[in-house]
């Protein structure tokens, strides 16, 4: 569980970025999380509790903006959509490919007060 | 139990231990907490290659509610603290290895193999991340090899401010070869870089030829695949091809290696790959 890592580590940038904006607590956090990302969403909900307990983001509401997964193919440039890592190239089959989306494990916004 | 670090307290602690220190009953031994809240790091100190942040704090004016554009990754500081050891490994020349497979694939067996067979010709360190017990790192000391245990309680990988801890602890000297044995899993260990040189995935013969793809992160993040227990082939119903084109669809620039840590059975082309890769010169 991964995860909590991932929480806890949220909560170390939140803590920072309020203590950086003199600001008390966090009202809404935004986060921006690839498909490929390798985040298990039940999971993260299911430790979020624990880890902003006690923080600023302890009340703070969580906002998710998923970003799917999208690759461009090293042999014949096609961009197309892919749900698992392992996807190839609908065009030409290839298994090279470079991912242009959905690694993304971020938090790009705060609200704070 | 320990006022200082309570660490009678934590189940989720990182301790830190080396079995001769125990041996000898000095009962060193450092922590530091989950969170790796060990050292703040500011900026200056030290400098890194991922883009990152522009923080502009826009003054909404409304009330006193503020608005901040953080885009801050969240495994920032783990990515940061990698690379503090990967700067110190390149500067001491050290060659790293991060060992990821799921429990019982082998890690420990094919180090014990590779140091009773390569130590007078290369200088090893190793750091050995269980959640509990300092079996791994006993079995390591046998060898009279340096190694430090790392056990992560309830966590279920390592990161990279326990290894920059660990390396302390190690003392380790230059042109060393570290191998690093990351907790039995094959899910959670991918998303942490540690700084290493190489990462390492090891699969055995007895766990089917589709783990690759339902487990891709852990193969599309690694350099080399060691299958292991290939003496057990005979008994097992795994088709090997099938295996390395699953990986291969998720990694195309994965390299094999199949072995026996039991039988010894191409070792000599694992050590080959290893001095090859060691002696390669950074890009
Ligand atoms: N038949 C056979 N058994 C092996 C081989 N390599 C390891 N084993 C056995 O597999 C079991 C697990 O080996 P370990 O080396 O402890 O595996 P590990 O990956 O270090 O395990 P964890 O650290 O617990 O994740 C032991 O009983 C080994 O003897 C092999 O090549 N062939
Ligand atoms: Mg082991
Ligand atoms: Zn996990
Ligand atoms: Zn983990
Ligand atoms: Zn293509
Ligand atoms: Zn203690
Ligand atoms: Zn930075």
């Amino acid at each position: 569980m991964h995860e909590l890592s991932v929480a806890l580590g949220i909560v170390k940038i939140a803590e920072e970025e309020t203590a950086k904006a003199q600001a008390k607590y966090v009202e809404l956090i935004e986060l921006e999380i690839g498909a490929l990302a390798g985040i298990d969403f039940e999971s993260l909900h299911f430790v979020w509790p624990a880890a902003v307990k006690d923080s600023v983001l302890e009340n703070a509401i969580k906002k998710i903006n998923l970003l799917e997964g999208i690759a461009k193919c090293v042999d014949c440039d096609t961009i197309f959509t892919i749900n698992h890592i392992y996807d190839s190239c609908p065009k030409c089959k290839s298994n090279f490919k470079g991912i242009i989306q959905g690694k993304e494990l971020r938090v790009k916004a705060l609200e704070v007060v | 139990m320990c006022g200082t670090c309570g660490c009678g307290s934590g189940e989720n602690g990182v301790r830190i231990q080396n079995p001769k220190d125990l041996l000898t009953h000095e009962h060193t031994h450092s922590h530091i907490d989950a969170q790796g809240l060990v050292y703040e790091h500011t900026h200056d100190d030290h400098s890194h290659k991922h883009a990152h942040t522009h923080e502009h704090v826009h003054e909404h004016e409304q009330h006193q509610r503020k608005v901040i554009d953080v885009e801050k990754d969240i495994l920032h500081h783990n990515d940061l603290m990698a690379a503090r050891n990967r700067g110190l490994f390149e500067a001491k020349n050290i060659f790293a290895l991060n060992l990821v497979s799921s429990p019982g694939s082998g890690k420990t067996s094919i180090l014990e193999r590779t140091l009773k067979d390569l130590k007078d010709t290369i200088p090893f360190f190793v750091i050995e991340g269980d959640q509990q017990t300092l079996n791994d790192a006993n079995r390591i000391s046998a060898f009279d090899i340096p190694v430090v245990q790392i056990n992560t309680g309830k966590g279920c990988h390592l990161e990279s401010d326990t290894i920059y801890e660990a390396l302390k602890k190690l003392d380790i000297t230059d042109h060393a070869v570290l191998m690093i044995e990351n907790v039995g899993n094959l899910v959670c260990p991918s998303m942490f870089d540690l700084g290493e040189s190489k990462r390492i995935v090891i699969i055995s013969t007895t766990e089917g030829e589709d783990k690759p793809i339902k487990y891709p992160d852990m193969f599309h993040s690694s350099d080399l695949c060691i299958i292991n227990k290939i003496d057990l082939l005979p008994y097992v119903n795994v088709n090997l091809e099938k295996l390395k084109q699953y990986a291969l669809k998720v990694n195309p620039k994965l390299e094999f290696i199949e072995i026996s840590a039991t039988t010894g059975e191409g070792m000599e082309v694992w050590f080959t790959w290893l001095k090859k890769n060691r002696n390669q010169p950074k890009n």
